[in-house]
């Protein structure tokens, strides 16, 4: 019996990863045939729904950190086809489609404002700049639904503290890219662009504020915020900018997308809060993908403990 | 055209047809094809079937008219009561699986959010139109009382249009794109009845005349 040495297989012999995790679903072929001729889905999106253009790659994760959250991660096929990234369109599996071919190398990151050190980084200076850790946080949508994720990057304050923010710097501004050539379903949106965020200096220098390059252990796929984006647990999903060309350093409170289309509906802060409820629908309980049942929301997304000194003696009906 | 629209076993064609959303779904969800908040797009399909089963009853009498095809009047309360089913799933979807038969959370919704205040009037309004779709309902309130009432069926959709824009966060495509048709749909049945009472008001001024088929209306 022949037994095949490591290097007498070639490339094209070896399973995608996809195709093999899911062979159990390729056996069960024929109603995978009968569903998406009836759904009218693409056979290889119902067998193996995972294959994307982008290529990711590993990222090595020096830590996990004490900040994960225990419960269970949500798959990674519902975190990378069910997103909000209006720039690729506004159904849920719109980006997963048109951000396949988004290109995200070369990318710089400019860091300006109030700073003594204002610098261009290059995402390959940014992804080297601290140690990546590994954190599991919970997600939670204004939307009301949520998932928990294993994001991979470092606390932002290790970046702010690189461009020393001068006394003058209050807040920390950011920046998506808008390139309405790679994005042409953004007028559509009903949003201006490109996005826009901020944060309050201190809560930008929380420890618990990522800057993310990464997820599930490799880079962001372009859905997601790819190559760098922001990740704030204790606020609602989308203060959580992705794709980030720009931070700047300023000393008022900066516009935020949201808050500029809906200003009654999405405050500047957006902490999570099951007592403040949206104009339109309530914030009481969540959808936490994969679950039947609603469950009931936290203050802070459960993060209280850390952040909730942040706004000690704030009217958080108010500054909402 | 005519022979088949007339013919018994389009009807049943009509009515399987009218299922395939549904089985669609169901299939769908068998499959795990329903995306990660299946819940959420459960209540989206049913809620967009629900108004396009609206629109394409309202584009009954319109299409009569103008493709000169009156057997298309066989379909249109099968069509209508399948709006009113989707509805149904619409609703029940929302008060088992968004809500689970929580009342008080229900009513505080229908008090304080107005997507779902008109969401919820737009389907009662069709209660008592599929409770009266009979035959024998038409007959026990006479043709003109059961058009009048039948004509809630504009309120709904209306309704239906509304109740979508004021979900949506920021895109509006789908919901101006109902209240397009919609108003179109609309729109024709007022330009009718404008043209209607001019000639009436020229009659009345002409010497009198035996009313003819085509004076009396039978149907809007």
């Amino acid at each position: 019996m022949l037994i095949k040495r490591g290097s007498d297989i070639s490339w094209s012999e070896i399973t995608p990863k996809s195709v093999y995790m899911n062979r159990r679903k390729f056996l069960a072929g024929g109603s995978a045939v009968g569903a998406s001729l009836a759904v009218g889905r693409k056979l290889i999106d119902v067998i193996s729904p995972r294959v994307t253009a982008f290529a990711a790659s590993k990222l090595n994760v020096a830590s996990r950190s004490p900040f994960s959250s225990t419960e269970q991660v949500t798959p990674y096929n519902d975190v990378t086809h069910y997103n909000n990234f209006y720039e690729f369109g506004t159904d849920k599996t719109d980006p997963a489609e048109k951000a396949k071919n988004f290109r995200t190398s070369p990318w710089t990151v400019s860091v300006s404002g109030d700073v003594s050190k204002p610098q261009k980084f290059d995402i390959d200076a940014l992804l080297k700049l601290a140690p990546l850790e590994e954190r599991v946080y919970r997600h939670r949508c204004v939307e009301a639904w949520s998932i928990v994720v294993p994001w991979i990057g470092y606390p932002l304050s290790l970046l702010l503290k690189q461009v020393e923010p001068t006394s003058k710097a209050k807040y920390v501004a950011f920046e998506s890219l808008y390139d309405p050539g790679q994005m042409p379903q953004a007028r559509w949106a009903g949003i201006q662009f490109p996005y826009v965020e901020g944060l309050r200096l201190d809560e930008a220098m929380h420890p618990l504020a990522l800057l993310c390059f990464g997820m599930y252990g490799e880079s962001l796929p372009p859905q997601d915020g790819a190559p760098v984006r922001l990740v704030l647990p204790w606020k609602y999903g989308f203060k959580s900018i992705k794709s980030i060309v720009k931070i700047k350093l300023v000393g008022g409170q900066p516009p935020t997308t949201w808050n500029m289309s809906a200003p009654n509906e999405y405050g500047f802060y957006s902490n999570v809060n099951p007592s403040v409820d949206h104009p339109r629908w309530s914030q009481a309980k969540e959808r936490r993908l994969g679950e039947f049942f609603k469950r009931p929301t936290l203050m802070f997304n459960g993060y209280g403990d850390q952040v909730a000194q942040l706004y000690s003696g704030m009217d958080l009906r108010k500054n909402f | 055209m005519k022979t088949i629209l007339s013919a018994k076993p389009t009807k049943v064609l009509v009515f399987a047809l009218c299922l395939v959303p549904l089985a669609q779904l169901v299939w769908a969800g068998f499959h795990n094809d329903l995306g990660a908040n299946p819940i959420e797009f459960i209540t989206h399909a049913t809620g967009d079937w629900t108004l396009r089963f609206l629109v394409i009853t309202l584009a009954i009498t319109p299409a009569r008219k103008l493709l000169r095809l009156p057997d298309l009047i066989r379909f249109r309360r099968m069509l209508g009561l399948f709006a009113f089913f989707y509805g149904c799933l619409h609703f029940t979807t929302y008060i088992w699986l968004d809500k689970f038969f929580d009342l008080s959370e229900m009513l505080k919704d229908i008090n304080k959010r107005r997507f779902i205040t008109v969401g919820f009037t737009g389907f009662v309004l069709m209660i008592p139109l599929a409770v009266t779709s009979t035959a024998g309902w038409i007959r026990r309130l006479g043709g003109k009382r059961w058009r009048t009432l039948h004509r809630l069926v504009y309120a709904s959709a209306v309704a239906g249009v509304a109740h979508y824009y004021w979900l949506v966060k920021s895109d509006v495509r789908r919901p101006v794109r109902y209240g397009i048709v919609v108003a179109l749909l609309l729109g024709y049945r007022l330009a009718i009845e404008l043209y209607q009472k001019r000639g009436a008001r020229a009659r009345a001024g002409a010497p009198k005349q035996f009313e003819t088929a085509e004076t009396v209306t039978t149907e809007h």
